[in-house]
């Protein structure tokens, strides 16, 4: 009879901070800047420079810590991890591995049998990002670019309590939302602001001693995640049913082979040599400091969702996807504070957004429409300006655009027209070519209204009101 | 008399008043360069048209008034692993011969803001890491008072450069006694402030927890001078203290009634040349007479010193060196194959022998499995070090010691045993260990006409009572002769 | 000697330091780490049991910098000292096969 295994998984996660400067000097922290234009003394290791800590990190990663219910170290250290490698300028990372900041916390996830699961939290520690390399397959030589070297990150150590990708990528969307709710991060895979290192091994099912793990590192969204963690599960299986051992290592995922492979040299001993940075001075979180940082944290998704339910009249539903993304809740909000209109808001996220969303493949974070361009918009269909089918026209091009509705409808034309002596010379026309439909209307076939409506709006342009139309119809036949 | 004989204050104090320019005086001081250069070698890197174009400037500022204080117009020599802006920094290592910073050290843009003009960049062991200035990868400097003698390090170039009067003063650094030795075997006096005094930023590291920066200089006035210039709270640097209380010039006070000095018994014994005790315990009596009260007592602890000292520095060292690696500056090996064999290569080549020994042992106590063993107890005893001289400075404000057990050593006798090298850092090194202030002067010759100096160590942020001291014993000592006159 | 520092060791402290010895110099540095650790060996003899290591002498702490951008791009200048460059960024010896 075959053995059954149970997968045994623990991740390692990095998450890039939305501090404007790096950890240790003031070099813009801000993506997609000319190479080594955003470098300094301190982020590219020259001799003499030395670092000075960020505040705002500190204050990012107690807040992280404090969301996930972790003990906050009170007095802590920077302890320099030494490699050598290109795009560590120093050839050591600033690092926390004695006294990391935050310890012991746990998030709770939902399985897919619908309970509820606690994921234990090892640790937390802050860390300078590395540089980028690029590598051309032409070229001698790679390139290093150190705007992102200095970055700072926090790396979250999970317990191994997860058994299951299911269960991984419900930890990940849970991390993601707390800490995008916290403004600490906007945790973009793709962009690498959050970044998954996964720890697996395999056990047979009862066992209660861990099998040798491995890392996998190169997993760049939650499907590659999943991918990997099947592959890796089904390589160490083989070699255990082979009767071979798993060796405890770093791999490297190629999301496109489906494989991964080993990124041990034996130029690579793995020894750290870990010690305090004598060049940074201890950190001492204070009750006060702690207390100041508690009272900053925002409203979270649970308070969130009980307060909506309070003060607006919108479905359950609409409340649950609203403020499954922070962003997205932040422009419900910002929006019905321009215009008080919450239900017409919610309608037109829940609606058009999301349409325009699947149909793009947008994640809510990337929504890029301003609150005040969509109270705009609302005005505009209010006050009859637009009709709601150009509105929805108009709301796609500032989906993508984020033009100004009121500027767009007014260089495009597309105002209804109010002018009833106009609407009604079109009407009579329409009704003097279709006699047909004027019968049948009269015959009973209420229908027939519709078509005559359509034509009027065509004749128009589709820039009049459909309601006057009706009634000045209903009027001349 | 010549501009030469001035210290840096009495020169600062003619330009002043007119009686001579920085221009002139700079003119001087580059010819004594060009005269002397070629036996001594203090300078690894000396500009001459950069020399004259910032003495042109400051000129200009000293007469407009805006550069009036007790430095402006004096020519500096700076030790080669500070940090100058556009000017050569080598750490007298091949690693580094081509490396031009991008900025300059916080303590130089102290001086430079108080119009010192910066002649260049003396001579060291390389990367601070010896005891002789031999380890230099630019040629040994010679000792001023007898050429055949090493100047003493790391900062040989700075103390040389002083005593054979090729600047008014010079920058140091001082990880286990590198300013305060070479002063002693100079015959200058040189200075190492509590740590943190001195911004560290800009300053190339060698042991951090221990680095420190201060003034060589010819004599106690202008060490005061200097380090109140030096000296500022940088919020480049973290471990950089706020202290208010650096106006050190007013601690130039000839007296040395009610303080009371300790003489550490366990810096008297075996070991210690005899000539070198007489002087010190000599100079102990002068300040005895003086009014100062003397005693007795057994410090601890002296032997561990010196082993707790080479396992955190030697640490400290094989990380913070480890961004010498042929790829943002410095050398690179013209021929490698792949990425590991250039770091290899180039860090082989680049750094000579006695920074690779400490590199080596450096990474191997902090390898996994000996962390404990040996930096962490080093750490411990650090604490047990600290805690000896606290007790110790409860019942005096003053240690007074020799600064070395012997006078300059011969060229090329010390670096064929490095151990034997290191023992003679037994009196200095627990300086830096506890981060305290200490002092070096002048207090006698011995018979083979070699300079003696005297340590006066104080407790931390106590410069002021070392300062006192010092120039209270200099006045009652009287003027010493400079190896110029005596030598040639 | 206590300490015997073998080849092992000796490869391995190189592979850590990125440093490459000849032969000869090999022997030099087994010699040399030995006597050293044996030196060192010395600290055994204090009893530390119950001693806090001290890494920094006074119990300074918490300095922190504001969250404010200070620097400009001065890529110039940084790329000056390379010994190797190019497009705006340092070359190093293929890392990626």
């Amino acid at each position: 009879m075959a053995k059954e295994y149970e997968t045994v998984i623990g991740l390692e996660v990095h998450v890039e901070l939305a501090t404007k400067t790096k950890i240790f000097c003031g070099c813009s922290t801000a993506f997609g800047a000319a190479p080594n234009t955003q470098t300094c003394p301190v982020c590219t290791g020259m001799p003499g420079a030395l670092p000075v800590l960020n505040k705002q990190v500190l204050e990012y990663a107690i807040a992280v810590g404090l969301a996930t219910n972790c003990d906050i170290t009170r007095y802590g250290k920077f302890d320099r991890k030494n490699y050598f490698y290109p795009d560590n300028p120093q050839n050591y990372q600033i690092s926390q591995l004695y006294l990391p900041i935050c310890k012991k916390g746990s998030i709770e996830i939902e399985t897919q049998a619908g309970g509820k699961k606690k994921i234990g939290i090892h640790e937390i520690h802050m860390e300078e990002d590395a540089g980028k390399m690029i590598h051309d397959a032409w070229e001698e030589w790679s390139l290093v670019d150190y705007n992102r070297s200095g970055v700072p990150l926090i790396e979250i150590v999970s317990e191994p309590d997860m058994r299951s990708a299911e269960e991984v990528i419900a930890y990940l969307e849970k991390l993601r939302l707390v800490i995008q709710y916290l403004g600490a991060s906007d945790c973009k895979l793709q962009e690498g602001s959050m970044r998954a290192d996964v720890n697996l091994s395999i056990r047979e099912v009862g066992a209660t001693e861990l099998g040798t793990r491995t890392e996998m590192k190169n997993l760049n969204s939650f499907k590659a995640i999943a991918r990997a963690i099947e592959g890796e599960r089904a390589r160490q299986i083989d070699l255990i049913e082979e009767g071979k051992a798993v060796v405890l290592e770093t791999r490297r995922w190629d999301d496109a082979k489906g494989e991964s492979y080993s990124m041990r040299s034996k130029e690579d001993a793995q020894d750290y040599r870990y010690f305090p940075d004598p060049d940074l001075v201890p950190i001492v979180v204070s009750d006060a400091m702690l207390e100041e940082i508690k009272a900053k944290q925002p409203e979270f998704r649970t308070e969130k969702m009980a307060r909506y339910k309070e003060e607006y009249d919108i479905p359950d539903y609409d409340i649950d996807i609203i403020t499954s993304s922070k962003h997205m809740a932040d422009l419900f909000e910002a929006t019905v504070a321009i215009c008080n209109q919450p239900k017409k808001v919610s309608n037109w996220l829940m609606g058009e957004t999301m349409r325009l969303m699947n149909e793009k493949e947008i994640e809510p974070q990337d929504l890029s429409f301003s609150p005040e361009n969509l109270a705009k918009l609302i005005a505009l269909v209010d006050s009859k300006a637009i009709n709601s089918s150009v509105a929805k026209e108009v709301f796609e091009v500032m989906f993508t655009q984020d033009i100004d509705p009121n500027e767009y409808v007014e260089e495009n034309g597309l105002q209804t027209i109010n002018d009833e002596g106009a609407l009604r010379k079109t009407i009579e026309e329409v009704i003097t070519n279709n006699p047909q439909s004027v019968k049948d209307y009269h015959n009973g076939k209420e229908k027939a209204i519709g078509f005559l409506v359509g034509q009027t709006m065509k004749a128009m342009k589709g820039k009049a009101d459909p309601g006057m139309i009706n009634r000045i119809l209903k009027e001349l036949i | 008399m010549s501009l030469l004989d001035m210290t840096a204050v009495e020169l600062a104090a003619a330009i002043k008043e007119g009686k001579t320019t920085a221009v002139e005086a700079t003119r001087e001081v580059l010819a004594q360069i060009e005269a002397k250069e070629e036996l001594y070698n203090c300078y690894v890197t000396w500009d001459k048209d950069a020399a004259l174009a910032q003495a042109e400037a400051v000129q200009v500022g000293i007469e407009a008034g805006e550069l009036n204080g007790p430095l402006a117009g004096v020519p500096v020599a700076i030790k080669d692993n500070m940090c100058t802006k556009g000017m050569l920094t080598t750490c007298a290592s091949k690693i580094l011969g081509n490396f031009i910073p991008t900025f300059s050290a916080e303590a130089v843009l102290n001086l430079q803001r108080e119009g010192a003009i910066i002649l260049g960049k003396t001579n060291m062991d390389e990367f601070a890491m010896g005891s002789t200035t031999e380890t230099s990868a630019f040629g040994v400097t010679k000792n001023p008072w007898n050429p055949e003698c090493v100047p003493g390090g790391s900062s040989g170039g700075s103390a040389a450069a002083v005593a054979a009067e090729e600047c008014f003063y010079a920058l140091g650094s001082d990880t286990g006694g590198s300013i305060r030795q070479p002063a002693s075997f100079c015959g200058v006096v040189g200075m190492k402030p509590t740590y943190g005094t001195v911004s560290r930023y800009g300053l190339i590291a060698y042991g951090s927890s221990l680095d420190q920066i201060g003034p060589l200089a010819k004599d106690v006035t202008d060490c005061a001078t200097i380090l109140e210039v030096i000296s500022s709270h940088d919020t480049k640097d973290s471990t950089s203290v706020e202290r208010e209380d650096t106006d050190f010039t007013k601690a130039l006070v000839e007296d040395v009634k009610g303080i009371r000095i300790g003489i550490p018994n366990d810096y008297f014994n075996e070991g210690l040349d005899d000539e070198v005790k007489n002087a010190v315990l000599q100079a102990a009596k002068v300040l005895e007479e003086k009014g100062a009260t003397m005693g007795h007592f057994d410090l601890g602890l002296v032997d561990y010193a010196i082993p707790a000292y080479y396992t955190i520095a030697a640490a400290e060292a094989s990380s913070n060196l480890e961004r010498f690696d042929g790829i943002k500056y410095g050398y690179r090996t013209p021929d490698y194959a792949g990425l590991h064999n250039m770091y290899k290569k180039t860090r082989s080549e680049g750094f000579g022998e006695e920074v690779k020994r400490r590199i080596m042992l450096g990474s191997f106590v902090l390898s996994s499995g000996y962390y404990d063993a040996y930096y962490l107890k080093a750490l411990k005893v650090k604490t047990l070090i600290k805690k000896a001289f606290d007790e110790a400075f409860a019942k005096y404000d003053v240690i007074l010691g020799p600064v070395a057990p012997t006078t300059a050593p011969k060229l090329g006798e010390s670096l064929v045993d490095p151990l034997q090298m290191y023992l003679g850092d037994i009196y200095t090194i627990a300086v830096n260990l506890a981060g305290l202030p200490g002092i070096s002067i002048p207090c006698g010759r011995d018979s083979k006409g070699l300079p003696i100096g005297l340590q006066l160590i104080g407790d931390c942020f106590q410069e002021k009572k070392l300062i006192q001291s010092a120039y209270t014993y200099e006045k009652a000592r009287g003027k010493f002769p400079t190896p110029a006159k005596e030598v040639r | 000697m206590a300490n015997i520092i073998n080849d092992e060791t000796i490869e391995y402290v190189g592979i850590l330091a990125k440093l490459e010895l000849s032969d000869e110099e090999k022997e030099q540095a087994k010699r040399d780490m030995g006597r050293m650790l044996d030196y060192i060996d010395k600290l055994g003899e204090l009893d530390t049991e119950g001693v806090e290591p001290m890494s920094h002498i006074f119990p300074m702490q918490n300095v922190f910098r504001e969250d404010g951008i200070t620097n400009t791009d001065t890529r110039g200048e940084l790329l000056a000292n390379a010994p190797e460059e190019k497009d705006g960024m340092f070359a190093v010896p293929r890392t990626f096969e």
